[in-house]
């Protein structure tokens, strides 16, 4: 555990690659299989379920630390972040012990759950005592299920194919689905020899990179190396039929079962040994596709009523084909697997899996001219794929795009503002906007980022200056500032005060220039609304 | 506050000895705790502080101003209130001062920390009626490791860099920091550099009779030179400009109290944090509050509202001290640079040294 605390050091000391990447090539070197394999499982992003509540958590420090309850809140609003206001809080303990990260987890983490709380407690405690800071953190990052660190997937896959002398391509498609960390499916990551494929084992999936709006697509290359496709809003995914199964598996690698009967009915019709990469949507027959927020209503449902099957239908668009007939296609050509993929898609002919329309049009100025329009058909804006092109691994630069449509803006008014997390720990940048209805302002976005890391001081100084109450962490602030939000889409929304919910709003640009009086109205901002809903 | 001290929007004010404690802005007679920027106002007519403070203070106010200096624990009465220092244990210097006045004792402690310094004389507790305290780390997340186990970090990463042919870059306030720092990195690993306002700050220390170890000042380098292995001691705003790339490849590590959270450490995008600080963590508070202790505390700086409401629940006399004329509380921001840049900004780089910004 020593060593994997060391690790979890190194990388969160480092902003440089190849450092982050030489601390996991050394860490898998030294550890055991277990350990590496447990290394891997949360380094890849997968999470224990809640081991212990949060809750409890935060009364035995308080109780630990002989402080009252609202003194360990003050203290997390100010550390932004839980496992290490815990860590931080407790009085150190008696460190090190000497079990390995895969003895934690399996012998002293994971019976938490099971136990009762006053065992739990007990336990907790023991850890703590036997725990100093750097060994703590990442423990209590473990039982409360907020194991982060910075490093990307494609650099743990990286690091552990030079650590197996084995292609990064054959180490991320070996992590792709479902596995256990165990020592035995660590031997296999890492192992030479070619392995059969499990039957719902994904593809790692192909990423776009953004055009950028100023620079144009002429950047990319003449317009006739490409085809264009919508971009659709809707749930990425990949549709798996092998050995008479179907296997649905979202962009970030959830098993997709039951959520999709009419999807799921339809891939029965394909042959074993087929993979498609598409879009889940929700729509009403060709191309009449629907706002993502009526999908919305279909994810994280246990089963889906016949009501909301009527009401929210969904197709698969197939944009891709990358294993047909049992063999991988993924080296061919984009266009020898889209002549594929409408072969095979029109031998079934089923209307919940259909194939992606490509868009008219020789010239950019001919997309640009269809792009603009969008917004009419619920798309995002474009996505440019090269015809030449293999089906790459990962966000790999040149081979897709995506061309989206310039978002949404409006000049809000700060009205109140929290302490960040992470980085922006103890600095106020999480900030609540509003627009004007009539005279009083109603807030309707929060924003995160957007601002650079002067005029997040600068904001933060204004925060304290001019704060007018404080709602436990929540400041609110005269109405002075005016930033630009930009966001993706809008929706209805009887959530919120202003009945509109915005999609993915940031900050764009702090509009020093304007006054607050001279922010948008409520009004415009629902001017904005798509004409489907 | 009571009938001998009022917060005023230049500062503290004690009303029948008619002068202020560590003004905001330049007035007549300025009582100070110690040398830092934010308590010692460049412009005031007339000072008065501790005797180990005189070389610092000195050199960071005009030479124009009248200054007298008091031995630690020495009385002077003014206008009918005894005035007398006692060691904060922050800097060099640093005081607590003690106003006596028709029986009632109060204690205006300016920055203080308990523990060894070696670059300083250590706290004492002062019986008070009322105490005006800094709560900067009023929070229970500040807890001060020992300061052996920083002083062997911060060696040991010296050992590391220079086996793997890196320069150090250490940054620290400075006076105060940068001295303590010096003191204890162990000169048998390499040689030690500082930046020019660090090295007027050794040589104020030294003329008071601190001990320190061999320091080179930057500046008087001249040409190309190999600073593999070497260690730069250097104030916080140089991270980031031009000054830094003489140094080659270099490991950059920042030291203050602040490092003790994740967040704050990265935000300052530097190799290394080291937990180290000269202003009193929150067991040292209470400790402090409960050896003094007054029958009135009051709360300035940081997190004053959090620690007084800690107090009274602990049955204590405790509010906070409506700084007016200072903005308000920005040390949770990491503010300690500002105050550093303040105090970078009035002794000006040697010349032939790059301006930090």
């Amino acid at each position: 555990m020593i060593r994997f605390a060391a690790l979890f050091d190194a990388i969160d000391r480092t902003t440089k690659t190849n450092e982050k990447l030489a601390a996991l090539v050394q860490y898998f070197g030294d550890a055991n299989h277990a350990d590496a394999a447990w290394a891997t499982y949360f380094l890849s992003g997968y999470k224990l379920k809640q081991l212990v509540p949060t809750k409890l958590l935060r009364i035995w420090a308080a109780e630990e630390a002989s402080i009252p309850s609202w003194l360990f809140e003050e203290s997390y609003h100010s550390v932004g972040d839980l496992a290490e206001t815990l860590t931080l809080i407790v009085p150190p303990g008696e460190g090190p012990d000497d079990l390995s990260l895969s003895q934690w987890v399996e012998q002293r983490l994971m019976p938490l759950r099971a136990m009762e709380e006053v065992d739990q407690r007990d336990a907790v405690i023991t850890i703590w005592k036997q725990s100093h800071t750097q060994v703590r953190l990442v423990i209590l990052k473990l039982i409360t299920g907020a194991f982060r660190l910075g490093v990307s997937k494609s650099i743990v896959t990286r690091a552990i194919a030079e650590h197996a002398g084995v292609s990064s391509d054959v180490i991320s498609h070996r992590l792709m689905g479902i596995w256990k960390p165990t020592a035995s499916f660590f031997q296999n990551l890492i192992s030479k020899e070619v392995q059969d494929t499990i039957a719902s084992q994904p593809f790692p999936f192909c990423l776009a990179h953004p055009i950028d709006h100023e620079l144009g697509p002429e950047c990319i290359g003449p317009a006739k190396d490409f085809v264009a496709e919508w971009k659709w809003d809707g749930i990425r995914g990949q549709v798996i039929r092998r050995n008479e199964q179907v296997f649905i598996w979202s962009r970030g690698e959830d098993l997709m079962e039951n959520s999709w009967p009419e999807i799921e009915s339809a891939a029965q019709l394909l042959p074993n040994g087929t993979v498609l990469d598409g879009e889940i949507l929700a729509s009403l027959g060709e191309n009449q596709v629907l706002p993502f927020a009526n999908l919305q209503k279909r994810i994280g449902r246990k089963a889906v009523s016949n009501k909301l099957l009527k009401e929210v239908p969904v197709v698969f668009q197939a944009f891709d084909l990358l294993q047909d007939a049992g063999e991988d296609i993924r080296s061919q050509t984009f266009s020898e697997r889209r002549q594929r993929l409408e072969q095979l898609l029109s031998s079934i002919d089923h209307p919940n899996l259909c194939c992606t329309q490509l868009l008219q049009g020789t010239t950019w100025d001919e997309w640009a001219k269809i792009r603009d329009r969008s917004r009419e058909t619920n798309a995002e804006g474009l996505m440019l794929k090269r015809l030449d092109a293999s089906y790459e691994v990962g966000r790999v630069r040149g081979v897709w795009w995506k061309w989206k449509v310039t978002p949404y803006t409006i000049d809000a008014v700060l009205i109140y503002a929290q302490k960040g997390h992470g980085k922006r720990s103890g600095l106020y940048t999480d900030y609540t906007f509003a627009v004007w209805d009539g005279d009083t302002l109603v807030p309707f976005a929060k924003a995160y980022s957007g601002l650079d890391d002067s005029q997040m001081k600068a904001v933060d100084k204004f925060v304290r200056q001019n704060t007018r109450e404080s709602f436990g962490p929540v400041r609110s602030v005269a109405p002075a500032l005016v930033m630009e939000i930009a966001f993706e889409g809008l929706q209805r929304s009887p959530r919120h005060k202003s009945g509109i919910a915005t999609r993915f709003p940031r900050i764009v640009r702090w509009r020093q220039d304007k006054k607050p009086e001279e922010a948008n109205t409520l009004a415009e901002l629902i001017d904005l609304l798509p004409s489907i809903e | 506050m009571n009938n001998f001290l009022e917060s005023t929007s230049q500062g503290l004010y004690c009303i029948p000895g008619d002068f202020h404690i560590d003004p905001h802005s330049p007035v007549e007679r300025a009582v100070v705790t110690h040398a830092h920027s934010d308590h010692a106002r460049w412009g005031c007519q007339k000072y008065l502080a501790a005797k180990p403070c005189e070389q610092l203070l000195r050199l960071r106010m005009s030479p124009e101003a009248e200054f007298r200096f008091l031995p630690y624990g020495e009385t002077l009465t003014v206008g009918g209130v005894r005035v007398s220092f006692h060691p904060a244990g922050h800097i060099l210097g640093s005081a607590q001062i003690r106003l006596e006045y028709q029986g009632q004792v109060g204690l205006i402690t300016g920055d203080y920390k308990l523990g060894t310094d070696p670059t300083c004389e250590a706290w004492q507790p002062v019986r008070c009626h009322w105490m005006v305290s800094e709560s900067t780390f009023g929070l229970p997340i500040y807890r001060w490791p020992s300061q052996e186990g920083v002083f062997q970090s911060i060696n040991q990463w010296w050992q590391e860099c220079r086996d793997a042919g890196k320069c150090c870059l250490l940054y620290g306030y400075a006076i105060g920091k940068s001295q303590r720092l010096l003191a204890g990195l162990d000169p048998t690993i390499g040689r030690i550099y500082c930046h020019g306002a660090v090295e007027k700050g050794n040589e104020a220390y030294r003329r008071t009779g601190i001990a320190l170890p061999e320091t080179t000042y930057v500046g008087s380098v001249a040409g190309k030179h190999d600073w593999r292995g070497t260690m730069v001691v250097a104030v916080p705003s140089v991270h980031g400009t031009p000054w830094v790339k003489k140094f080659g490849r270099c490991s950059t590590a920042m030291s203050s109290g602040w490092m003790a959270v994740r967040g704050a450490r990265r935000r300052r995008s530097v190799d290394r944090g080291f937990v180290l600080s000269d202003h009193v963590d929150w067991q040292s508070l209470l400790t402090a509050i409960d050896a003094c202790n007054p029958e009135t505390v009051w709360l300035t700086h940081g997190y004053a509202a959090s620690v007084a409401r800690y107090l009274v629940e602990q049955g204590r006399d405790a509010r906070v001290l409506d700084s007016r004329g200072r903005s308000e509380v920005d040390e949770d921001a990491a503010d300690e640079v500002s105050s550093n840049e303040r105090a970078n900004a009035s002794i000006d780089p040697a010349p032939g040294e790059a301006k930090t910004p």
